[in-house]
């Protein structure tokens, strides 16, 4: 049973749970300690003991279900042949093949060591316990654990048949055609059920791993292609998975930039407190305190173009921003095209797309004006913006023509602890037509290309950093 | 069975309520915590294992009571250690008592030239005083603090490490010693073991991402708002006067508050206090004036108030369907 839990363990690891091997200890001795018998108590001692997250938990509660079921099938298998390959998973690879072990002796008894005949009793299904050991042979020797991806099952079926030894019934199958008679027929078709049937069972098999084995390996894979993929190219089935990968890695920098405010200073005395401090012995300065810088709050003016070429790439800003919300409390939105508006308070009050919606309704049309944005941005919200404060602009920097307003924007730059901007075009195109970028760049504390959401993470990863 | 048991079995026998989960769910009924099958087991395991129980969830879901309850249940001291930011080895562990040993110095001058008067030289005097004993750093000198009087009870006991996510990162690499060995270490004096492992509880409101080595330690137990059914129970036995009527229609209110898109969520303990007023109040029935008058009990922010006084009747409404 050790290796059962072991199993379980793996399974845990690959659907993303992260199970040290302190844990898994503690997991062998929690089984130790609740027994095998209880499925619920057991399931929730392990879910103490395993999973360390709400997120976890819920792998944990979904995993254990799946495959304590199939567990359950087999040991329910197994229990028709008392002595002998209690554990399912016992199967050498090799020995996969009825009759290659000494197990299937009494099997050999009632048919005879024919091996065709032996598959066609478990394709009709008349010792469903026999069939499921058997496939479990065949599902260890062909490494069915292994599948990472829904297109690997065909193989993986194929595999698993052969070493059911599916092709002592192929090649009798050939041979019953080639004799071309009735009866040839016949026993080809009877034949051809059999094998049908085996691969439905084998393809069943193989298809309960992979949502074990299988399914988060090509979760994790599918997030990586469309972390790398531009913003722009998202079409709207993604976008429900972007959601979800942009709030894991909006928590992940969260985490990493959750340090501590303070830093001691040890090169200067904080005489008060020290002095307050050991008033207790006298006056007699046994705990020295040192002075304490405490650091910045992260303040975030986010500037953003919600004219139709950029929305797309401010959406997942904005949702990136709103994502990190526990790290960043002084937020600041305001989005323009013709006009500028501060759209922190929809955002905040209104379901995250009903506030996109709106916000786009309100500002997103007319020509986009980065100049009189900057200047409507100075002259109505110029207290917003303070030495603490970094000003995110996010747009292609496309002014249409008009004047750029760089006195204005250098003003905003000089006021701002940095100001970064993020481009959704590549570099190639800053300066190109109607982009006034280069004419910006000058001020900007840091100006780089952001249409991946990996782009994105960088650039906030960087701001955060100043402030670390 | 192996060491699991037989390491419980070193420091004392089981008391009878941890002898099983359903011994460890009516021993907290009897301490007046009602307990889902998941809390009991966690409290069940952490006794068994030897492990430390980490509970997070929302705040007012019962974390720190179930510390209480489990000391109430097993009849040991309660020890807490309430964590913020700041706090260090000195509050948390030991510290010396200084105001003693500054005295014993005194002391010690006064009496130093009476004892070696005699002595002829240095080495002599020196020899002299090698005799004595050292106790300038000796547990004369040492105030206990929580983590260390928790190793020092002969009874056992249950240690409640509160909020620990208020303290610092640092604060948790200390404590890292206790957790996983239930010791602590005093560099003058050596590792003082603790006598009787306490039952230790930590708990945190997820401000902020405890480390992995923390977690890896500790048995983790997530405590969620409880369904209606749960809720009802929990009310009826922490407010004993409360009328079935009463009880059914403000658990079914509290529970559809908690399906509106509010800041801060009532939880259990706003529950309660709402029941005890609204006996005060003598209610026997929820109306939606009375409601809204008492809002404030169970909301403590004003936006999340102006949001649920404008829909009261409709959630008075939507609860009693969902009561019924």
């Amino acid at each position: 049973m050790e290796r059962t839990l072991t199993r379980y363990i793996r399974a845990l690891r690959s659907a993303g749970a992260g199970v040290s091997t302190t844990e898994a200890m503690d997991a062998a001795r929690t089984v130790e300690v609740v027994g095998w018998e209880d499925r619920s108590v057991l399931k929730t001692a392990l879910g103490t003991v395993l999973a360390k997250s709400v997120e976890e938990k819920a792998i944990h509660e979904q995993l254990f279900e799946l495959y304590f079921s199939r567990e359950a099938a087999a040991a329910a298998a197994s229990e028709g042949q008392p002595g002998e390959g209690g554990d399912p998973d016992s199967g050498q690879p090799g020995e996969g093949e009825a009759g290659a072990d000494p197990q299937s002796g009494d099997a050999e008894g009632d048919e005879g060591g024919d091996p065709v005949e032996a598959l066609s009793a478990l394709a009709r299904g008349e010792n469903p316990g026999k069939l499921a050991m058997a496939l479990e042979r065949a599902g260890a020797a062909a490494g069915v654990d292994e599948i990472r991806f829904a297109t690997q099952s065909g193989y993986y079926v194929r595999k698993m048949m052969e070493q059911m030894g599916v092709e002592a019934l192929e090649a009798r199958l050939m041979e019953a055609l080639s004799r071309r008679n009735p009866e040839g027929e016949a026993e080809a078709e009877g034949l051809i059920g059999t094998r049908s049937a085996l691969q439905k069972q084998a393809r069943a098999f193989v298809e309960a791993r992979f949502e074990i084995y299988g399914k988060s390996a090509q979760d994790a894979f599918m997030n990586e292609i469309l972390a790398e993929r531009s913003f722009g190219a998202l079409g709207r089935s993604d976008t429900a998975r972007m959601r979800a990968l942009v709030e894991r890695m909006a928590k992940r920098l969260a985490v990493r930039h959750a340090r501590r405010r303070k830093v001691r200073d040890r090169g200067r005395l904080d005489v008060r407190r020290t002095l307050r401090a050991n008033a207790g012995h006298d006056g007699v300065p046994f705990d020295i305190i040192w002075k304490i810088k405490r650091k910045d709050r992260p303040k975030i003016v986010a500037v953003c173009d919600v004219s139709g070429s950029v929305a797309q790439y401010v959406r997942f800003l904005l949702l990136f921003l709103h994502a990190l919300k526990e790290k960043v409390t002084d937020l600041d939105t305001f989005a323009f095209s013709a006009h500028l508006a501060d759209v922190s308070r929809p955002l905040e009050v209104l379901p995250f797309e009903t506030a996109m919606r709106a916000i786009v309704d309100e500002v997103g049309s007319g020509g986009t004006d980065y100049g009189a944005a900057f200047l409507e941005l100075d002259r109505d919200f110029g207290e917003v913006i303070d030495r603490r404060t970094t000003v995110l602009v996010l747009g292609d920097g496309r002014s249409n023509y008009s004047n750029p307003r760089l006195d204005v924007f250098k003003q905003i730059a000089d006021q701002a602890k940095r100001l970064v901007w993020l481009c959704p075009e590549p570099a190639a195109n800053w300066g190109s037509g109607d982009s006034c970028l280069l004419e910006y760049r000058p001020f900007c504390t840091l100006l780089t290309q952001c249409s991946t959401v990996i782009d994105l993470e960088r650039a906030l990863d960087e701001i955060l950093m100043a402030y670390d | 069975m192996t060491d699991a048991v037989t390491g419980a079995a070193k420091g004392l026998e089981t008391p009878a309520g941890l002898a099983s989960v359903e011994a460890v769910m009516s021993m907290l009924a009897q301490s007046g915590y009602i307990a889902t099958p998941e809390i009991a087991t966690a409290v069940y395991l952490a006794h068994h294992l030897r492990k430390p129980v980490l509970i997070e969830g929302p705040a007012g879901v019962g974390k720190t009571d179930l510390a209480r309850s489990v000391a109430l249940g097993l009849d040991q001291p309660l020890i807490r250690m309430q964590c913020y930011e700041g706090l260090d080895e000195s509050k948390a562990l030991y510290e010396w008592k200084y105001g003693k040993q500054l005295l014993y110095t005194q002391i010690l001058k006064d009496k130093i030239g009476h004892l070696v008067e005699d002595a002829d030289s240095l080495d002599e005097a020196l020899h002299k005083l090698s005799g004595f004993q050292d106790i300038f750093f000796s547990r004369d000198f040492l105030e206990p603090r929580p983590l260390l009087k928790a190793m020092e009870q002969s009874t056992g006991s249950v240690l409640l490490i509160d909020e620990i996510d208020k303290s610092d990162e640092e604060f948790e690499a200390l404590l890292l010693e206790v957790l996983s060995d239930y010791q602590v270490t005093v560099p003058e004096i050596g590792t003082i073991a603790a006598q009787v492992p306490p039952l230790v509880v930590l708990t945190s409101n997820a401000t902020r991402e405890l480390g992995d080595a923390l977690k890896r330690r500790c048995l983790h137990l997530h405590i969620d708002f409880p369904d209606a059914e749960l809720e009802a129970r929990i009310v009826r036995t922490r407010v004993p006067g409360v009328s079935e009527r009463l009880l059914e229609r403000l658990v079914a209110f509290i529970q559809a508050v908690r399906g509106e898109n509010i800041r801060k969520l009532p939880s259990i303990s706003e529950t309660i206090d709402w029941a005890r007023t609204l006996i005060l109040l003598h209610a026997d029935s929820l109306d939606p004036v009375l409601v809204r008058s008492t809002l404030n009990v169970i909301l403590k922010r004003q936006s999340d108030i102006a949001e649920v006084s404008g829909k009261v009747e409709a959630l008075l409404e939507g609860g009693d369907k969902a009561g019924r």
